[in-house]
């Protein structure tokens, strides 16, 4: 944990990619899941969001 | 032979030609023959997506060519992300990327684990196995029309042989509660192959050796399959689990084939209700907004795929 908190603040790139990968993997979850509309709503904004994250993040060094 | 015809193109080219070609750069040459791909992909993949995301903050119908369009912002994405029916659409989508996923896997990877076991016919099943995966979705849609029917369908017949119901008693595309797992069965059927494909290649990608040593440890069989086999084979499981769902995410074909996207709207995947807005409803700045919303979904896990690719090259 403490690794990839040093790798958020160091702007490293498998830290900041598998952050992005959980907005994604939490927008797609928030567009299907069944329990509450207000997550529907909220699902395109948290995809795009780790969708451009992830594509400048993967210009960040290694 | 080759010479001749060589030394024939070379001799057709005008001389003029000839000179200013001889006169370009590795770099400009490379250039020149990478040039009509790059326009291609521009003119057919680039303009469009841009095009797309343009009408999508528009009231644009493709219907009324005449009519004005007007800017409206971000209305028709606020417009699908609070419509209860889409959200059922999406939903829909779930229940079938769940449990095609969940299938395909289960099934995928036991056929991958018999099937790396040498035995008599090995290559003739894996053969045999692979066949549904090769045929046309709009074909398997077809004949799986005809397994599904009631009177006449094998799919209910082999039911009502194995449950002792009454083959004619229920439809598979027909009845709501059953139309859902009807498309299940059949992408399951058709995909399952792919799935085992891949994770044969990640069990025959597992050393003996590890297996050896893990013998001279005395390690049970159940205890090698977990500690051995499930690790080393899950990189590709990943792969497989990405690429069936990015792919049943965009699902069209085979449930079209299948039931229209019925009984009702049961089995209205989100490409067939996007294909509704688009091509029947005609609100097309609307439906370009949703194919905007499903394409960055799309880019999302594909974006992920791409990693966890790199992932099992590395390996």
């Amino acid at each position: 944990m403490t690794r990839f908190f040093n790798g958020l603040l160091h702007l490293r790139r498998g830290a900041w990619e598998m952050l992005a990968s959980a907005l994604i993997a939490a927008g797609v979850f928030m567009l299907m899941q069944p329990f509450a509309l207000a997550l529907y709503s909220w699902s395109f904004v948290i995809t795009l969001l780790g969708t451009v994250m992830f594509i400048i993040v993967s210009h960040f060094p290694e | 032979m080759l010479k001749s015809t060589v030394d024939r193109v070379a001799g057709a080219t005008p001389h003029a030609l000839a000179k200013r070609v001889r006169g370009l750069s590795d770099r400009s040459l490379a250039w020149l023959f990478v040039a009509p791909s790059i326009v291609l992909l521009l003119a057919v993949n680039i303009f469009p997506l841009i095009w797309t995301v343009r009408l999508s903050f528009t009231n644009f119908r493709v219907n009324r060519p005449n009519a004005e369009v007007q800017f409206i912002g971000l209305k028709n994405y606020l417009s699908i992300l609070s419509d209860k029916d889409i959200w059922l659409t999406m939903q829909a989508t779930a229940h079938f990327l769940i449990w095609t996923i969940v299938l395909q896997v289960l099934i995928g990877f036991s056929l991958a684990y018999l099937i790396n076991k040498k035995f008599r016919g090995n290559d003739l099943w894996t053969t045999i196995i692979v066949l549904p995966m090769m045929l046309s979705p709009a074909v398997v849609g077809n004949f799986w029309t005809f397994l599904y029917q009631p009177q006449i369908g094998l799919f209910n017949y082999a039911v009502g042989f194995l449950t002792g119901a009454d083959p004619s008693s229920f439809s598979m595309i027909g009845d709501v509660s059953l139309a859902p797992w009807a498309i299940i069965i059949v992408d399951t059927w058709m995909w399952t192959p792919f799935v085992m494909l891949i994770c044969l290649a990640g069990l025959r990608s597992i050393p003996s050796s590890i297996y050896e040593a893990a013998e001279c440890d005395r390690a049970s069989k159940w205890r090698q399959f977990w500690t051995i086999t499930i690790p080393l084979v899950l990189p590709f499981l990943m792969l497989a689990v990405l690429f069936r769902g990015i792919e049943n995410f965009k699902m069209f074909d085979l449930v079209v084939q299948l039931t229209g996207g019925g009984p009702g709207s049961i089995t209205e995947l989100t490409s067939i209700n996007l294909k509704r807005e688009a091509f029947e409803k005609w609100r097309t700045g609307y439906a370009s907004a949703y194919a905007v919303i499903l394409f960055v979904t799309v880019f999302g896990l594909a974006s992920i795929y791409v990693k966890a690719l790199n992932k099992v090259k590395q390996r």
